[in-house]
């Protein structure tokens, strides 16, 4: 095998290792100590539609309206048992829209402590897999459920031939999962069990074979573990998924984040929708990057208020998610539904004399163009100029060595971009999610966005099936 | 930094919508950017990037072309005084190539950066620096008496014909610079071929060695006068008459070093090429019937433009494979057809140009077939899992 050699191990439980050999870490700084701080209650929540790829929503509130922890806010447009409920209780405050009145977000403000909607402690073991999937649906949570084909909410007509959970993140900076899982495992091992219910197939968790070593994940029952090494992207569930039963054309897998099997796990031990995570607050410009508990939609300015390098002529970055994923946000923007982390990053907004040639010790890429490959280990304080304008495709094989699949990026994405239908389907667009390509685009000289192009796919893909 | 700064931004109202220089705004933006990397942040996607670009990109590859370069200035010095049977120092004999050299290069970039100009102020795109490298390629692939006017015009029907009809960088079939050579060496043959590797234009009372011959290794063989042959170090080193960046393996294994160390050539691709021309070399050489087909196959390394295609002209990236495993391929076919177009037809003593523009049009077939053979697997896997369910 080309991409992973997959050998057999005698220290775990005799499983076999899937060695991921393509992709790269890219050494930043601001990696986030392993101390948990409780954030204090943010001055406003947030539910953005937006975080949730092809959503038309469709408002169950009015503006005003008191609202409890687990009240539906809003369904979708297009499959209306789908609902998104408030995380916090207190006042829909304010409706914020964008061009084409496009809803953007939802703010509420909250009550001092929280008020939940009670939906009611379940007995798993004798509910129906139609019982524990409307439980889903009602309490809001239905939308942590994402599914591949397509990258979007798990369509809830379909019976997923698998799930899958990745329990470690290799993404830049990314949260470390055994640390968020601490104190969480027995709602962890709940929500594993009310995932099995909703498939025949099997459930997967996706664990590093080094770093791994919590046994909520190692010890999972109602799970098969797989063992992974190798560097960005083989904490991607996509690149798990891809080494393990990669997806046909006609399945259907799902992928569920550990903290949102958390979070689920909870409804059933609790009856209550409690949106509380932990996140990592990382980057550059963090002063002390540790981890917050925190409840899903706070505003950031809960979580870096006085934590943030200040410093004449540079500018943060503020981008709920990792570096290379993550949403653009601001320091009263709202941490996404779907994050785990926050990053700070210094604004690269400042031209630079000459810059294409000098030496450029303090930049960091993966040709040995700059003599910062001279110093290996360095982290740097990476920064979010884009360097060039678009150029097209020139430089060839660079992607290949970013993506551990059996997929040809280049043609892939060329395919995309005439729009053939035909040629995306057999070069395996179902595979993929944007997020596997980011290294690509990270590393893309002609600076090209492939993330955008492959949703571009994506959505083709979709309105050609519908 | 920042006086120059304020510079350009007084002056750029002037270029910007509505002013008065407003249709050369694209010129403007390729000086603005030449001199500054912008402050430009990323919006979507990825909020942080590689810090290369194409305008590094390409000026490694013109740095690793400097050896080739500085060698060639040098020996066009050396040949020529040597033609002339006068001893000079070599710092006289880099000053005469200089001089001969330099006026090459500087209408190549003109016509060519004039034309790539012209085309993004029509299109209105930035201009792009693919031509930095062909600007550069092109004088290194001529013999020094090309006349400046045909530099220009082989130049100019590069650009536009090679690739600005396709869409510009990044779009074209075939190699620019190699298309250019193609051109002289089509449209003017009696300039490109015979006595033409020497500057011999003699001053008054100078005069030609006796027994000069000014012919090139691969001509030398072609004619059946092995005897003639330079020796291997010689060829390696490259004091022989050739094209003006080609002769020197050594100057070009430099350039070759750094493209690979700095991951901006393939080296997939050169070490498929040098195993295609062995390959072909070998093949020959043990069915020899003459002279030719008689050399040592390592020869054909180190003779002509092979080990100059290989590294710098087989490689870029465009009018290669863009597949990883169809660059196996690719390479491996230009070297095999190199040896056989310079052993096997008479005509063209050169068949390394020949050779990769041949391939450069096939390139897109062999990427079909490696394409489709992925489908197939794919398509395989699908049929097996339906079996199964």
């Amino acid at each position: 095998m080309e991409i992973a050699s997959v050998l057999f191990c005698k220290r775990k439980n005799m499983s076999k290792v899937i060695r991921i050999k393509k992709g790269l870490d890219i050494p930043l700084l601001g990696e986030a100590e392993k101390i948990l701080q409780q954030a204090p209650r943010a001055d406003l929540y947030a539910v953005s539609p937006v975080d949730f790829h092809g959503l038309t929503p469709r408002l169950l509130v009015k503006e005003g309206d008191r609202v409890k922890a687990g009240t539906p806010l809003f369904y979708d447009k297009y499959h209306e048992d789908i609902l998104f409920t408030s995380p916090v209780s207190g006042v829909f405050s304010l409706l914020v829209r964008g061009d084409k009145r496009r809803i953007l977000e939802l703010r509420i403000e909250p009550d001092a402590t929280d008020d939940y909607i009670d939906f009611g402690v379940a007995d798993l073991a004798a509910m129906s897999r139609e019982e524990v999937r409307s439980l889903l649906l009602k309490s809001g949570m239905w939308p942590m459920i994402r599914q591949r084909p397509y990258s979007i909410i798990a369509r809830t007509e379909i019976v997923p031939r698998s799930i899958f959970i990745s329990c470690f993140s290799t993404a830049p900076l990314a949260a470390d999962m055994d640390f968020l899982v601490k104190g969480e495992e027995d709602h962890f091992q709940k929500g594993l069990d009310v995932l099995s219910k909703l498939t025949d197939g099997k459930l997967y968790l996706g664990v590093h074979h080094q770093k791994t070593s919590s046994p909520a994940f190692l010890n999972a029952k109602n799970a098969s573990v797989n063992h992974f090494s190798g560097p960005h992207p083989a904490g991607n569930v996509g690149i798990q998924i891809h080494h393990t039963e990669p997806i046909n054309k006609g399945d259907v897998v799902w992928q569920v984040d550990v903290q949102d099997v958390i979070t689920i796990g909870r409804l059933f031990v609790k009856g209550i929708h409690d949106a509380t995570k932990v996140i990592a607050l990382t980057g550059p410009e963090v002063l002390n990057p540790r981890y917050y508990r925190v409840t899903s939609g706070a505003q950031l300015a809960s979580m870096v208020k006085g934590n943030i390098r200040i410093q004449k002529d540079v500018t943060p970055r503020f981008v709920s998610g990792d570096p290379l994923t993550g949403t653009k946000s601001s320091f009263n923007g709202f941490l996404g539904f779907y994050h785990s982390q926050v990053t700070v990053l210094p604004e690269g907004d400042q031209p630079e004399l000459v810059g294409w040639i000098a030496p450029n010790l303090d930049k960091f890429s993966i040709s040995r163009t700059f003599l910062s490959f001279l110093m290996p280990g360095k982290k740097y304080r990476h920064n979010t100029n884009i360097r060039s304008g678009e150029r097209p495709f020139v430089v060839t094989g660079l992607y290949e060595k970013m993506l551990p699949m059996d997929i040809l990026p280049m043609q892939l994405l060329k395919a995309i971009m005439i729009n053939d239908i035909d040629k995306m389907e057999q070069l395996g667009i179902y595979e993929v999610a944007p997020e596997d390509f980011a290294l690509c685009e990270y590393v893309c000289p002609s600076k090209i966005e492939i993330q955008s192009v492959i949703r571009e796919g994506l959505d083709s893909m979709i309105r050609e099936f519908s | 930094m920042k006086a120059i700064l304020n510079i350009v931004e007084k002056v750029k109202p002037h270029f910007e919508k509505g002013g008065r220089f407003e249709k050369l705004h694209r010129s403007f933006e390729a000086f603005d950017t030449f001199l500054f990397v912008q402050g430009n942040v990323t919006s979507r996607g990825s909020h942080i990037r590689d810090a290369i670009d194409m305008k590094r990109t390409m000026f490694f590859v013109i740095i690793a072309l400097v050896p080739a370069l500085l060698f060639g200035m040098w020996n066009v010095g050396l040949q020529h005084y040597r033609a002339i049977g006068l001893e000079v120092t070599i710092f006289d004999q880099f000053l005469f190539g200089l001089v001969k050299v330099l006026p090459i290069i500087v209408v190549s970039y003109a016509s060519g950066l004039a034309i790539e100009f012209l085309f993004a102020t029509i299109r209105d795109h930035e201009v792009n620096e693919g031509f930095l490298v062909s600007g550069m390629l092109i004088p290194l692939i001529v013999p020094v008496t090309t006349p400046l006017w045909m530099v220009a015009v082989a130049t100019i029907f590069a650009v536009i014909i090679g690739k600005e009809v396709f869409g510009g960088t990044g779009m074209n079939i075939v190699n620019p610079a190699l298309l250019a050579r193609a051109f002289l060496f089509f449209a003017y043959p009696s300039y490109l071929s015979g006595e033409v590797w020497i500057e011999t234009t003699l001053l008054e009372g100078q005069q030609l060695v006796d027994g000069f011959s000014g012919a090139t290794a691969l001509a030398v063989l072609a004619s059946g006068e092995g005897h003639l042959l330079p020796s291997v170090l010689d060829m390696f080193l490259g004091t022989i008459p050739g094209s003006i960046g080609e002769t020197s393996t050594l100057a070009v294994l430099l350039g070759a070093i750094i493209l690979v160390a700095t991951g901006v050539g393939s080296l997939k691709i050169m070490a498929s090429v040098v195993a295609g021309g062995l390959l072909m070399a070998g093949i020959l050489n043990l069915v020899a019937v003459n002279e030719f087909m008689a050399i040592p196959p390592y020869y054909h390394l180190i003779m002509g433009g092979f080990a100059f295609g290989a590294v710098f002209m087989a490689t870029d990236p465009v009018s290669a494979t863009q597949t990883e495993k169809g660059k196996y391929i690719y390479g491996l076919l230009i070297g095999v057809i190199t040896v056989l177009i310079r052993v096997v037809n008479p005509a063209y003593p050169e068949g390394m140009m020949l050779a990769i523009l041949f391939m450069n049009v096939f390139a897109p077939l062999i990427d079909h077939y490696v394409m489709q053979a992925n489908i197939k697997k794919r398509l395989r896997r699908y049929e097996k899992a339906r079996a199964v369910a």
